[in-house]
């Protein structure tokens, strides 16, 4: 029995989180993840949700609390955003250290200063290098779906660590849209009962977070980037799962929409691909042979699956709503990676949507008219381009 | 009654302290109070560093080393996962330094009392940032000469008095506040009991003396710690309800010039006549303590 009903994305992930049943949550409020962590208070206070909700000091101290629960082998989740995931990242980088599992919500919002507090992906961007497992949605449904694989995913022996799920502030999180709920039966069947092998138990002393010297740091490293290559593999083996049971379209690492073979391929991430599936129409029915990728899962990147699909285009544009300071689009430097030793295509960075500057359809035509023009007059674009800036401020 | 040596010992010899090391007698005496069925957080600090090279561990209970600034908050974050699981016999007890608890992770360790979680946090406080070679912490007392705020011609060392943390516990209207020191290992083991008593957060923060950071000869270290208490530097009492419940009176007074003289720390005091009367202040904060309390 299909169950749609409207909901506001916080509330699409306020449920998907509910029946994960998650033991500890614990959360600072920061917009634009407020709804999410105030709906999941209010269950807790209602009697709907057996879960212990710990009001924290600070997002740090959040990220420590369920960093606690996870080590004391309890399910655990929490959300932030911008400066709150700044202030978590140390744990983070720890949690993924400890190999403790965790779902988190990274409701994108951009980095102060200046302060704002729209949507770009500055702040999740900034945590590639954690250890954390990184899905971006493009809708509340996704938001749904991804939130129940997330705690499968990052509870998996084989992989052992935080999942982070990143929707887009205010557009996914606030708009209302049509959500098909699971119901619970199926929920439980896909995810069962979290039961670590190593936790925190007096019966069986454990010592964790030990200190490590230059004999054993390259392997302890190592192994979580073999945990990440794993994860690959293990998140089509979870999709094709939560699919079977669920009925729902399960997690992927990267979606492609368009011709198979198109000349201009363009890639993004998040709500931002909505506009760009548009525009793809828009252009096709003007005879401009475009298609996209979408690439769901950021960490661990999916470069072989992009490179499949690159193999025979002209030109790749990459859309990134963030930038690595001193150098380009985060995106566009791993589409690059995967795609390098290749004589094509050539590889464009556009910079676009930072701090909730709209993406129309009409900028993404004309990054790709300009992807095409530089590709026509063999221009090299070196660097990122930032579209659209208003000249007159800088 | 404490369990003898050979009955419990739940601080397994063979670790990397210093020869000396008035930390790990502390919390040797502490395992003894909690017993087995503990959960131990210890964030970054001399304790993490000499007890946890990987592959050896002298913990024979739980332990768990997260960070520098979230002792508080993870033990919290463990307590809560035991109280869902029904574990709430399970205690969880922090062990950190004072550079952990007076300065980096004091927002989490205030975020811990105000949330009422039922864990006694324990600090060891040796008086500076010592895992790093001696740094000056909000800990470090009076005229106390560390690598960052040193003894030189335009300086006496720490300009500013010990930051008063008990005082600060005792704000957040929790349960119990005890000092301690492991120099009365009794008087600590039945302080850390008492705390495994309480319904919510206690405080107890233990003066462990440090020969490598403090200038003494490694086999002095419970003589200085007596010293200590004797001058009135290091007080020790309990405090419930926000009331004084208890102090232990100081057995036979001793001048602060005795306790000051007998470490490097702060032989700068002893080298000129400007030095000898800076010495005077240390005594007036020992005498405070001493007034405030009813040491005598």
């Amino acid at each position: 029995m299909k169950k749609m009903e409207i909901l506001e994305g916080s509330m699409a992930v306020t449920l998907a989180v509910k029946a994960c049943k998650p033991g500890v949550i614990s959360a600072y409020p920061i917009s634009p993840n407020t709804h999410i962590v105030g709906a999941l208070a209010k269950m807790v206070a209602d009697g709907e949700l057996d879960s212990q909700y710990v009001l924290s000091d600070s997002e740090f101290s959040a990220a420590s609390i369920v960093y606690g629960a996870s080590a004391a082998g309890v399910r655990s989740y929490t959300a932030s955003s911008s400066q709150g995931l700044l202030l978590m990242t140390e744990v983070i980088y720890n949690a993924a250290g400890t190999r403790l599992p965790m779902v988190l919500t990274g409701t994108n919002r951009s980095i102060s200063a200046p302060i704002s507090i729209q949507v770009d992906h500055q702040d999740t961007l900034s945590l590639r290098d954690s250890g954390l497992i990184q899905f971006y949605v493009e809708s509340a449904q996704e938001a749904y779906d991804m939130h129940i694989q997330a705690f499968r995913i990052a509870e998996d022996p084989d992989i052992l660590l935080p999942v982070m799920i990143c929707m887009d502030g205010w557009v996914l999180t606030h708009s209302y849209e049509p959500v098909e709920l699971i119901n619970q039966k199926a929920i439980d069947t896909f995810l069962p009962p979290y039961r670590p092998r190593h936790y925190l138990d007096p019966e069986h002393p454990l010592t964790f977070g030990s200190y490590a010297e230059d004999n054993v740091m390259m392997e302890l490293k190592y192994m979580i980037q073999a945990a990440m290559d794993r994860a690959k593999g293990k998140i089509g083996d979870i999709s094709s799962d939560f699919h079977r049971i669920t009925g729902h379209a399960g997690a992927g690492l990267i979606e492609t929409y368009g011709p198979e073979k198109a000349d201009i391929i363009l890639v993004g991430m998040g709500s931002l691909v909505g506009t760009m599936r548009e525009a793809v129409d828009t252009m096709r029915a003007d005879g401009i042979s475009v298609g996209l990728i979408k690439v769901c899962c950021y960490r661990p990147f999916p470069g072989e699956a992009i490179l499949g699909c690159c193999r025979n285009a002209e030109a790749v544009a990459v859309l990134d709503r963030g930038s690595s300071m001193g150098s380009e689009g985060p995106l566009s430097l791993d589409v690059k990676a995967a795609l390098c030793n290749l004589e094509r295509p050539h590889i464009f960075s556009f910079i676009t949507g930072l701090g909730g500057r709209e993406i129309t359809t009409e900028t993404i035509q004309k990054i790709t008219e300009e992807t095409m023009e530089a590709v026509k007059s063999r221009r090299i674009l070196r660097g990122s381009q930032w579209v659209d800036l208003n000249r007159s401020i800088l | 009654m404490i369990p003898k040596t050979e009955e419990q010992e739940l601080f397994a010899p063979g670790h990397r302290a210093c020869p000396g090391c008035g930390e790990a007698i502390a919390t040797r005496w502490i395992l003894k109070a909690t017993g087995t069925n503990v959960i131990v957080v210890s964030p970054t600090g001399c304790l993490e560093t000499f007890t946890s090279p990987y592959m050896f561990s002298p913990w024979r209970v739980p332990w768990i080393h997260p960070l520098f600034e979230n002792g508080a908050a993870v033990a919290s974050g463990i307590e809560a996962a035991l109280r869902y699981k029904g574990r709430s016999d399970i205690r969880v007890v922090v062990i950190g330094g004072d550079g952990a608890t007076f300065d980096i992770g004091m927002g989490a360790l205030s975020g811990m009392f105000e949330r009422g979680h039922p864990v006694p946090y324990i600090c060891y406080d040796n008086e500076a940032y010592m895992n790093t070679g001696i740094q000056r912490c909000s800990s470090t007392p009076l005229l106390a000469s560390t690598t960052t705020q040193p003894s030189g011609r335009r300086s006496w060392g720490k300009d500013r008095p010990k930051k008063n943390m008990p005082a600060i516990a005792m704000a957040h209207d929790i349960d119990y506040v005890a000092t301690a020191s492991v120099s009365y290992p009794k008087d600590l083991y039945n302080k850390v009991k008492k705390g495994l008593t309480m319904e919510g957060p206690s405080y107890i923060q233990v003066h462990t003396p440090c020969c490598t950071g403090w200038g003494f000869p490694p086999e002095k270290t419970v003589e200085i710690g007596r010293l200590a208490v004797n001058t009135g530097l290091a007080p020790l009492f309990e405090m419930e309800g926000g009331e004084l419940t208890s102090v232990h009176k100081i057995e036979k007074k001793a001048p602060v010039d005795e306790y000051l003289m007998a470490q490097g720390r702060f032989k700068h005091l002893f080298q000129s006549e400007e030095g000898r009367k800076e010495v005077a202040k240390v005594q007036r904060v020992a005498e405070l303590n001493i007034e405030r309390l009813g040491l005598l």
